[in-house]
Parts: structure tokens; C-alpha cells; sequence
């Protein structure tokens, strides 16, 4: 069974428009499993609060599986309320973004996100042993360090998962840079953060596009696209493949990227279909290939 | 400040034997260090202990009453894990006092091969609060925490109290505003990685332009990192301490401006707020800059420790000329 999954929302969406991208999801998406939850800055959870149990009705009818996702930075008494709620459901399943996470899962069943440091196999088997079922691999590892982790992962039963399109997660901090470029700190902040659909483009003194400001998270410029990559993830032997939501094109990537999975669809035409409706960002592929991350390698 | 407070541990950094005696002389109660190769998060040319300089190194310190911290905290890659179970195997075999672990793997071997060695868990582990300290001390009897530098004293003591470890807090030298261990900006831009190859913004890829008005351009390969007009003083061109524009503002230290951490003026609420170690930066640091900054350490934390006011003026003078920052550490402002 091969599982394309969307991850958790980074951005901060006015809620409306967060709640009608799930909708459409739900009605028009081949997803399999969704995962939900505030991942980068506890102070935007509560705004989608109220949407949630709509959106978790439509998308467990439409056959998506739901997975949790938690907090990936914790330092502020809020960062640790919103984890200790986020953890409370004993009936959802978890996919842990920090350490802290583990502690109250006690070993139960559940995912690791792709913020966890998983680079070897003694820290694969670590997290299998703790009750990981599941783990999406930080999206800088090379294609050498999936292959040799899946054998790993074989033997412990554990489904490995790789981020395949989106913008890239690259750093997390504690301070809001979001709030930090508008003069303001983060317990201030006014969510101004919702300002930007898909993060604040970050530029050179030159003029050349760099980064993503996504509150205390930075992001790669560039799109990830691993269009061209999947069939080698798919010799290797990855089964789950995850796709980080944009505010453009989101939905037809996981109809394009279901289409070639099940091979109704070459790779030719899921690129071309790709490049018709995305973000005002070229793709990037390198750390596949081991070089700098935001190098497009065809 | 109460009267029981027990004084702290000073600990510095060794990136060469001979700056290991030096920090030992000028008043270290522990230094930390590295092996030569990727198992430490500061793997440069010329840096770093062979297993017969870290023998010796053992010997200078513990001899003169100071510890040896060995840190093995970068992230082994997938099929090389034993590069990293070898340095760890090597230091026990050695007696260093603690060991330095960043990955869990890491820590699960260590603990389970070794289970009297004294583990530290180093900052590279990203363990911020309470509940992540606190899983790591239950699955691997870590002994001591060193915290990330984007936390304020006030959480500070609030971890202080909730965890069973020791607390190590740096508190001088250079300081990233990204959490340390999540940070792949570097790989990003240059293909290696800070997490599994141990370095950030390597020096291969930094170059430095002065156009005819001798404004200096630092860049990270092909991305401009700052741009320093005359007069100004250029820093080493980091990622997160670069200016740069966004749509409605321009030239900006968008992350954090070119500064260094300096928390000479805030030790005593670190003291009272439960650190048990305090950490200056700087394997990469000449002698001179060692021998200097060590001492005067050891005769303002002397001071604290003994209720007098110690003169910090040496220390304010090490870093004259260029900015520094308290940081995250008094107020949740910062962020």
C-alpha cells in the first residue's frame, strides 16, 4: 500500500480559509492520511479551534486517516499547556515534533515528524522501540541515508515517510522573526504572521530570493519537488510520501502525485501538470542528491 | 543571594592541547573538547584531539583537579555509526568525566555499553523544556543538561526545578539564533550539513567582495550574506546573522544582528536560579583568547560566590568594539 499524506498546515491561515482548504481536501483529494494540529507557534492553535471538529468529521468520512501533529519548538509555559493538551486524546494517534512529546506517550503507539533527529540506525531503532510506527525523515537526508535507513526500518517494522513537495523546514528558534520584521516581539506579535499565505520571502542585499519567515520557523525559498525522485524513493522501498500545504496547488499536487503512484500518469506529464499551478517559486531537489538544498537538478 | 549557594562549575573550551592547558592554568574546573573527525559539532581543519592528545589532556586536568568533557555530539550518518561508537568507547577507555551526547542512538549505546559513564546531554539535543530534559534523564540517567541559548532565567529556574539533572547554561561567546541541532540553513546553501557534518557556514564557502567604494559584500556561496560599509566592522558571514530585505522593509538583520553573547552582568540570577555549570564558547578560540577570558571568569564568578562585587571590566573589554546580547536570557522581549 502506498500512502500519499499532506503534514500539518505551517502557515497561519485566516481560519476560514484553513477550514475551506480541508473541505475541499475532503471532497476532491486522493490524500490518505491528513495530518492536522499547530506545529509552529503555539499562540496560533486557538484561532482554529473552533473549525476542528467540522474538519476532522468531513475528512474521517471522506476515508482520510487523521494523525495529530505536535508542537515541533517548546520553551513558554503556552508551548507546554498546548503540548499537554495536544497529548491529552488517548484516541488519536500522535506524531511527535520534539523530544518532550515522548515523555507523557510513554512508549504508546505513534508517528515521529520530520523535525526529530533521525539520521542513523541506533536512533531509528531508539524511536521503533519507544512506540514510533512511523517516521518522516528530516528533509535534508540524502537519498543514500533513506535507502540504508529503510533497511533499518524493514527489520523493526516501521513505515518510513519522505517529504516529496513543499516548501522546506529548515530552522526553528525562539524568537518570531515574523514578528521581528514588523517591529514587534512575539508576545505582541498581532498575528501579523497571517499576512503571508506561504511565508514571508526573505531576499538578498541583491535582490536574490533566499528564504521563507514563517514565524519562528525558516523555510527554503524554493519548493521542494521530488516529481522526478519517485521512482527511485519507490525502488528503494518508501511507501509514504508526504506533501507540505501551499496555498496554491496544494490539492492538484496530491491528485498528480496519486496519478503517478498508481502509474496512470508518467513523469513527464505530473511535471508539466506541477509547474501549471504552484507558488511563485522555483522547485529544488538537492538534498536528494547531497548537494545544497535549494540546487534543481533534473 | 542565599547563602547556600554552591559555587559553580566553570567550563571551558579546548579546540587544541595546548589551549586545553591553558584554560586548565587559567582557572577551568572543566574543559570541554572533541576528537579529530565528524563525531563533534565543530569539525574544522587544524581543531580537535587525537586519542593520545585527549589521553594526555585527561591526565593535565584531572591531575591539577579539573575535568575533561568529551563531546561527541554531531549526528552520525546512516552506516557510520560506528565512527561515533568508537570515539564513545575510546573515551571511556580513557576516564574522561563526562561525555557529551547530542543523538539518541548515540545516548541509547552509550547507556547501555557504558552504564557508569556520566553522560551530559549537549545542547546540539534540542531539550528546552522540562518534559524533553526529563524523558532523556528517564531512558538514559543523563546527569546534566546543557540548555539552549533561547531560553530566559526566569524558564530557566522553572526547568530548574521540574528536571532531576544538573543544569549547564552558556553564558559568553558566540551565539546562533537558531535552536541548535534543527538548524539545516547551512546545508541549504552549501550542500554540507551542520547536523551531520559538523559545521556551520564552512569557511570554503565564505568569500568576502569590496567593490570601489570598499563597501565589503560577505557571501555564503552565491548568496549574499551581508553587505558592510567603510568603517564598519565585518563579521563572519552566518546565515542567521545576515541582513537582508523583505517586502516591507528593507536591509535588515532579519534573524539577528552580528552580536556575541555576554552574560557577565546576569550571573548571579543564574546562580540563584539553579545552573550548576556555566559554559563558555570557543573550541575554534586562539589562547591568547582563551587565557583571557577564562581568568577573568574565574575572578568574577570567585567574586559572586564569595557575596563581593567582582570587576568586570576586563571582560567588558573583551568584547569592546564589537556588539554583544544577553539574548533570550533576561526577558521574554527578545523573542
Amino acid at each position: 500500500m502506498t500512502n500519499l499524506n499532506l503534514g500539518p498546515n505551517l502557515y497561519n491561515w485566516p481560519a476560514e480559509i484553513w477550514r475551506d482548504f480541508y473541505l475541499q481536501l475532503a471532497d476532491e483529494s486522493p490524500i490518505d492520511k491528513v495530518f492536522l494540529g499547530e506545529v509552529i507557534c503555539s499562540k496560533r492553535a486557538p484561532l482554529f479551534e473552533p473549525y476542528y471538529e467540522e474538519i476532522v468529521s468531513r475528512l474521517t468520512k471522506a476515508g482520510k486517516q487523521i494523525i495529530y501533529s505536535t508542537l515541533a519548538e517548546i520553551t513558554s509555559n503556552i508551548d507546554r499547556r498546548l503540548l499537554t493538551k495536544q497529548l491529552s486524546d488517548k484516541n488519536i494517534i500522535i506524531e511527535a515534533n520534539d523530544v518532550a512529546a515522548l515523555l507523557s506517550l510513554n512508549g504508546a503507539p505513534h508517528t515521529i515528524g520530520s523535525y526529530m533527529n533521525v539520521y542513523n540506525e541506533d536512533s531509528l531503532e531508539f524511536f521503533a522501540q519507544n512506540g514510533a510506527t512511523n517516521i518522516c525523515l528530516p528533509p535534508e537526508m540524502p537519498k543514500s541515508g533513506i535507502k540504508q535507513l529503510n533497511k533499518t526500518a524493514k527489520k523493526l517494522n516501521v513505515e518510513l515517510e519522505v517529504q516529496i513537495f513543499g516548501r522546506i523546514g529548515l530552522a526553528l528558534s525562539a524568537r518570531c522573526y515574523h514578528a521581528r520584521a514588523h517591529e514587534l516581539t512575539k508576545d505582541s506579535c498581532k498575528f501579523i504572521c497571517d499576512e503571508d499565505l506561504d511565508g514571508m520571502d526573505l531576499t538578498t542585499l541583491e535582490g536574490q530570493d533566499f528564504l521563507t519567515i514563517n514565524g519562528i520557523q525558516t523555510q527554503s525559498y524554493t519548493c521542494l519537488n521530488l516529481v522526478n525522485e519517485i521512482n527511485q524513493l519507490q525502488e528503494i522501498g518508501i511507501n509514504n510520501f508526504r506533501i507540505s500545504p501551499q496555498s496554491k496547488g496544494t490539492i492538484k499536487a496530491t491528485i498528480v502525485f496519486r496519478d503517478l503512484l498508481d502509474r496512470k500518469i508518467d513523469v513527464d506529464e505530473a511535471s508539466a501538470k506541477l509547474e501549471e499551478e504552484k507558488i511563485n517559486a522555483p522547485f529544488s531537489n538537492g538534498f536528494f542528491y547531497g548537494v545544497a538544498g535549494n540546487e534543481w537538478r533534473v | 543571594m542565599s547563602e547556600q549557594i554552591t559555587k559553580p562549575e566553570l567550563v571551558c573550551p579546548a579546540g587544541t592541547p595546548a589551549s586545553l592547558r591553558t584554560a586548565v592554568d587559567a582557572g577551568a574546573d572543566a574543559i570541554y573538547c572533541g576528537f579529530v573527525g565528524p563525531t563533534n559539532a565543530r569539525n574544522f581543519p587544524g581543531l580537535n584531539f587525537s586519542l593520545d592528545e585527549m589521553t594526555k589532556a585527561v591526565d593535565y586536568a584531572q591531575q591539577r583537579g579539573a575535568k575533561l568533557l568529551t563531546a561527541i555530539n554531531s549526528f552520525p550518518t546512516a552506516g557510520r555509526t560506528d565512527i561515533w561508537k568508537k570515539a564513545i568507547d575510546d573515551a571511556v577507555s580513557i576516564n574522561v568525566d563526562a561525555i557529551i551526547i547530542a543523538d539518541i542512538g548515540m545516548a541509547k549505546y552509550l547507556s547501555e555499553t557504558h552504564p557508569d559513564q556520566r553522560i551530559h546531554l549537549s545542547v546540539q539535543a534540542g531539550a528546552s523544556s522540562p518534559e524533553a530534559i526529563n524523558f532523556y534523564c528517564d531512558r538514559f540517567d543523563i546527569k546534566r543538561v546543557v540548555l539552549p541559548r533561547i531560553l530566559t532565567v526566569a524558564e530557566i529556574k522553572k526547568v530548574h526545578d521540574e528536571i532531576p539533572c544538573e543544569i549547564e547554561a552558556f553564558i559568553f561567546g558566540n551565539i546562533g539564533m537558531m535552536a541548535e541541532g534543527r538548524c539545516s540553513l547551512t546545508n541549504y546553501v552549501t550542500g554540507l550539513s551542520t547536523n551531520m557534518d559538523g559545521v556551520c557556514s564552512p569557511a570554503n564557502f565564505v568569500h568576502y567582495e569590496e567593490d570601489k567604494d570598499k563597501n565589503l559584500t560577505t557571501r555564503l556561496g552565491e548568496y549574499a550574506i551581508d553587505c558592510i560599509g567603510c568603517g564598519e566592522n565585518a563579521g563572519y558571514p552566518t546565515i542567521c546573522k545576515g541582513r537582508y530585505n523583505v517586502g516591507h522593509r528593507a536591509e535588515y538583520y532579519a534573524f539577528e544582528e552580528p552580536v556575541s553573547l555576554n552574560l557577565t552582568h546576569l550571573l548571579p540570577d543564574l546562580i540563584e536560579a539553579g545552573v550548576t555549570a556555566l559554559k563558555i564558547e570557543g573550541r575554534q578560540r586562539s589562547k591568547a583568547y582563551i587565557r583571557s577570558v577564562v581568568s577573568s571568569f574565574r575572578q568574577a564568578v570567585d567574586a559572586y560566590s564569595n557575596g563581593e562585587q567582582p570587576d568586570i571590566s576586563d571582560l567588558l573589554a573583551l568584547t569592546e568594539g564589537h556588539k554583544e546580547t544577553m539574548g533570550a536570557f533576561p526577558s521574554k522581549k527578545w523573542r
